[in-house]
């Protein structure tokens, strides 16, 4: 089982912790700064990937992904400065994905050349929404023309693009929701990410909430109601949800994500950063400081932002059934058949109709996918 | 050397809920001088977290104030506050035993309410001087003219000397100390060297002192160092600590005849004391025993049981060591199939119930499944005997019984007419039997017999609600009467809830097993399946509810970072679920318990 990740692949995830502006809905660990020292950015991040694979060296690394925050406000030296030091002691799979997540901006779209020569190969665009009102609502900068200009300037540069919309809005009616979703295959390519509208602690929408605002939020029914039909049209076009809320033509699935959900190994660079690493047998999370004045400091002052802690074999179950129920594919029966309790408890979510199990695998059925946190609520092992 | 009689005055402040009985306590404590200023709060003898939270108070509190009087003369004054709250009228009849005369406050912009008739009755009952005062004349709509009226109108109490007084402002605070040594009167009488003879008036657990004992002296000295004894229990206990409360204790050599303070003993609980015993002089002792007090019943009655069955040993300790402190509740043990183990507890009324279980939740930090409460039935069975039902749960087979009795209260309402139809239809409602309707000034005065288990659970809550808190209400009980009562079950997902079971009338038992079904429904969350909720008698189906299964509960978005995180979110999921009790597949939250009860229409 120590080897465990090798069946899953390798990747880094790259944090970069700015944005233009704060949106109201968000919780990532972004931030909104007058003005950033690139060249010092770019140095410390290589910094952090150089470290790590000089203890990993020759690893086959098969995804890299620079998330945020927005990272298409990095320079594009500044990627290929991180990209060039992951090179160095790790090797790159002949067919690695490097990610970078985008704002769908014309500023943005203007640097996705640079971006292609840096080693970029697939972007995903943060559209969020097809109507320039909910644009607004939502606190986005973009209206919907610039969006799909940059997703065209996108679908030119690069082999792979993907987009995000976030749904079950405020007063949105299924009807309405059916319509844009419609159109959003109209012009995806073979990768969508699909979110439902999550009003998460720390962020405005949460406080305007709780100060009784924010009204017409889908309730439980209408919102499972959304999530079956998103489910439907997209298989429908060819677009099967290969994760909760991730949809792709068979093969088109994000690898980096995959990484994720297969729970291999992932090393995780820049403020706020996690990571999973399985080093001589032991699987280790590793956490960085997420305030990016904090995490630059550290790695200027001491050459290691991260924290790491030796997760037990409990940890390492109950995180492999929370990534692994996400996926459609489910996970390996054999990782039930180890755990006798769990094989008695998933036997009787598979009686429930919440879990299926066949061809040696298991996972959460359609309707256990919709109440996948009580599902692995009665999976987890103390 | 004992203070002379005629410089002495004992008085109750006596009002109905809210009028400013502890605020006018306040001003008499503040203007006097008794307590620095700079020590002074609102409601200062208040003391308990709950009270100063609810704003309300629980507890009587004796205070020894000292008074130069416009005569020349300085006064011994001790006032007890009293509770407002019909829950806590014991305390407020034993009070008056204490004193001779009574500051009746009537609150100027609401004027007489039910408690303050029943307070007048219960002063006139104790032989009390009454001195009214009228509150609150700060405030605009204070009419003092109009409640002078209805005072000498609806009590028959001469009003025309009343104290008109802020005891927010201050204003008129001079009078009524004027008046409490003119008008009052010194107690009635008492030899200092007679045998001793005092009145137990109150006990309560001190963590630092232990018991102390609250006493006023009738006859003879008491002092500090002497054997003295309980004429009732037959304790014997020393003298330790011989005090005043100011309300701080202040250390005394002695106590004469009139003067009321507390003392300490190696008493180790309240309950081996008795309020209304007699105390005296072990060596040289009173022949008679003063005539006592009637002892308080607890009349509601419910289970209180952990949350966490683990916890157990800990509620025991806690109940123990509240039950040091209120003797006016009562508990055993108690098992049940589906909550384990936890305690019967009796209590004097829903409020005092609350109380208690706030405070076994705040002070020793247990989380408590309260059940249905209940009163006390009396079971005839075919076989002649006869039981005490304290917990339906005990109800036996319907076929071995003769006939049920349950307990009857004589309610009192007072009630601006324009609410009148509402509140007797509220009586109708809960079975009650019209017996007088009058009215007292613009205000209708109902009183109704009804059946206590109508009136506990909610009744005071729906009578607020519909008379938009212009109504007032104060009970006595009256006896029992036979009436066509059933034991209501409740089913949650097939399987019988003993701790929702409650006695109902047979002709509101569809009704009330509908409401109860769908409180229940709203109460308990939506689960992976779906939850029949049915109301039963005797196997018999009445009411049914189906809680359709819970259909959504995913997070949209998982990645790296996520993994940790979601971690802290499914832990906080189970410790959510600390707060439920599982009833086979079905988690059911605590507050579905006394929540089910309560009834909207
Ligand atoms: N405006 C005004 N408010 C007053 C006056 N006296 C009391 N109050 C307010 O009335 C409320 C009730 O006062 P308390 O002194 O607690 O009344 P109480 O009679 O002791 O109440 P219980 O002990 O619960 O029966 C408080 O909010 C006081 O501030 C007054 O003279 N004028
Ligand atoms: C790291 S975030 C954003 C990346 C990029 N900065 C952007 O805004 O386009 C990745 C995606 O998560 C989704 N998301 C963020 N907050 C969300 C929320 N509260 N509810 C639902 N989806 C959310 C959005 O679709 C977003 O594109
Ligand atoms: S949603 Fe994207 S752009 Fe908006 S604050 Fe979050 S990370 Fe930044
Ligand atoms: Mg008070």
């Amino acid at each position: 089982m120590a080897e465990d990740w090798r069946q899953a692949g390798f990747a880094l995830y790259v944090h970069w912790p700015f944005c233009e502006a704060k949106c109201p809905y968000c919780d990532f660990n972004s931030h909104v700064a007058r003005s950033i020292d690139q060249a010092r950015w770019a140095r410390a991040l290589a910094s952090e990937v150089r470290r790590v694979a000089r203890e990993t060296p020759g690893r086959v690394l098969n995804s890299v992904f620079f998330g945020g925050g927005t990272p298409s406000l990095m320079d594009p030296e500044s990627v290929a400065a991180v990209l060039e030091a992951s090179r160095e002691n790790w090797v790159w799979a002949n067919d690695i994905e490097v990610t970078l997540e985008a704002n769908p901006r014309s500023v943005e779209a203007a640097r996705f050349d640079g971006y292609a020569r840096a080693g970029v190969n697939r972007v995903s665009l943060g559209v969020q929404a097809l109507r320039d009102d909910e644009l607004r609502r939502l606190g986005r900068l973009h209206g919907v023309d610039e969006a799909k200009r940059a997703f065209g300037v996108a679908r030119s540069v690069f082999d792979r693009v993907s987009f995000d919309l976030i749904y079950a809005r405020q007063d949105q009616s299924l009807t309405a929701w059916e319509a844009e979703l419609r159109e959003a295959l109209d012009m995806a390519v073979d990768h969508l990410s699909l979110y439902q509208l999550t009003i998460e602690q720390g962020t405005a929408f949460w406080d305007r909430q709780r100060a009784g605002g924010l009204r017409g939020l889908p309730d439980e029914d209408l919102a499972a109601d959304m999530y079956d039909l998103t489910n439907e049209i997209c298989a429908e076009a060819d677009m099967q949800a290969y994760e909760v809320s991730n949809h792709a033509r068979p093969g088109a699935e994000s690898r980096h994500n995959l990484i994720y959900w297969r729970y291999g190994d992932w090393v995780g660079v820049g403020p706020g950063a996690h990571g999973r690493l399985t080093l001589d047998g032991t699987r280790w999370a590793s956490e960085c400081p997420a305030a990016p004045g904090a995490w630059l400091s550290r790695v200027e002052n001491t050459g290691q932002a991260e924290d790491r802690t030796a997760l037990s074999p409990q940890d390492i179950v109950n995180e492999r059934i929370m990534m692994g129920l996400r996926l459609t594919e489910g996970v390996d029966m054999e990782f039930f058949e180890a755990q006798p309790i769990l094989n008695m408890r998933a036997a009787s979510l598979v009686e429930d109709g919440l879990m299926w199990c066949r061809d040696g695998r298991a996972g959460a059925t359609v309707a256990g996918r919709l109440l996948l946190n009580r599902v692995i609520g009665e999976l987890l092992v103390d | 050397m004992s203070t002379p009689l005629s410089r002495i005055r004992n008085f109750s402040i006596v009002a109905h809920i809210d009028h400013g009985k502890s605020t006018l306590a306040d001003r008499l404590i503040q203007l006097t001088g008794t307590v620095a200023e700079r020590d002074m709060k609102e409601q200062m003898l208040d003391a308990m977290d709950i009270e100063r939270e609810r704003g309300i108070t629980i507890k009587a509190n004796t205070v020894r104030i000292e008074y130069p009087a416009k005569d020349g003369q300085t006064y011994i004054l001790n006032l007890i506050d009293t509770p407002g709250h019909v829950d806590f009228a014991y305390e407020v009849s034993r009070s008056m035993r204490a004193v001779e005369g009574s500051l009746l406050v009537v609150d100027a912009t609401q004027g007489v309410e039910a408690q303050t008739l029943a307070n007048v009755y219960t002063a006139i009952d104790a032989n009390h001087e009454i001195v009214p005062v009228l509150n609150k004349i700060d405030l605009p709509a204070a009419e003092p003219e109009r409640v002078k009226e209805q005072i000498e109108d609806v009590i028959g109490i001469d009003a025309s000397e009343a104290c008109l007084i802020s005891a927010k402002t201050g204003i008129g605070i001079p009078d009524v100390l004027e008046a409490i040594v003119k008008r009052l009167p010194p107690p009635h009488s008492g030899d200092p060297d007679a045998p001793l003879k005092a009145m137990l008036v109150d006990s309560w657990y001190d963590s630092y002192l232990g018991v102390v004992v609250l006493v006023r002296i009738m006859d003879g000295t008491l002092r500090k160092g002497d054997n003295i004894r309980m004429m009732r229990t037959g304790g014997k206990y020393g003298v330790d600590k011989l005090a005043v409360l100011k309300p701080a204790m202040t250390d005394v050599k002695e106590l004469g005849p009139g003067e009321i303070g507390v003392f300490t003993g190696s008493i180790k609980q309240v309950r081996d004391t008795r309020v209304g015993d007699t105390i005296t002089h072990d060596k040289r002792p009173a022949d008679k025993a003063l005539p006592g007090f009637k002892p308080s019943v607890p009349v509601v009655f419910c289970g209180l049981f952990p949350v966490d069955a683990n916890e157990f040993e800990d509620l025991r300790d806690a109940i123990e060591k509240l039950a040091l402190n209120d003797a006016s509740f009562t508990y055993e043990m108690e098992t049940s199939a589906a909550l384990g183990f936890g305690f019967r507890c009796g209590f004097l009324g829903l409020l005092h119930l609350e109380v208690v279980r706030d405070r076994l939740e705040r002070e020793y930090d247990i989380d408590l499944i309260t059940t249905a409460p209940s009163v006390v039935y009396h079971l005839f069975l075919k076989d002649g005997t006869q039981l005490e039902l304290h917990n339906p749960a005990d109800m036996p087979d319907l076929s071995t019984v003769d006939h049920i009795e349950e307990p009857r209260i004589k309610a009192t309402i007072l009630v601006p007419d324009e609410y009148l139809g509402d509140v007797l239809k509220l009586c109708q409602d809960r079975r009650g039997i019209q017996l007088d309707l009058t009215y007292a000034g613009p205000r209708a005065m109902v009183v109704y017999d009804l059946p206590l288990n109508e009136v506990v659970f909610d009744f005071y809550d729906r009578l607020k609600s519909v008379t938009k808190g212009y109504a007032s209400f104060d009970y006595q009980m009256e006896g029992y009467r036979e009436d066509n009562l059933v034991k209501m079950q409740v089913l949650v997902n097939d399987e019988p809830v003993d701790a929702l079971s409650m006695m109902v009338h047979r002709d509101r038992a569809e009704m009330r097993g509908r409401a109860m079904c769908e409180k229940l429904k709203d109460l308990i969350p939506r689960h992976m399946f779906k939850i029949p909720i049915q109301a039963a008698i005797g196997g018999k189906v009445i009411a049914r509810e189906t809680l359709s299964a819970l259909r959504k509960d995913v997070t949209a978005k998982c990645y790296g970072g996520d993994a940790t995180r979601k971690k802290k979110l499914l832990e906080k999921q189970k410790a959510g679920k600390k707060k439920m009790r599982q009833f086979g597949k079905v988690e059911i939250p605590q507050e579905a318990f006394i929540s089910a009860l309560k009834m909207d229409s």
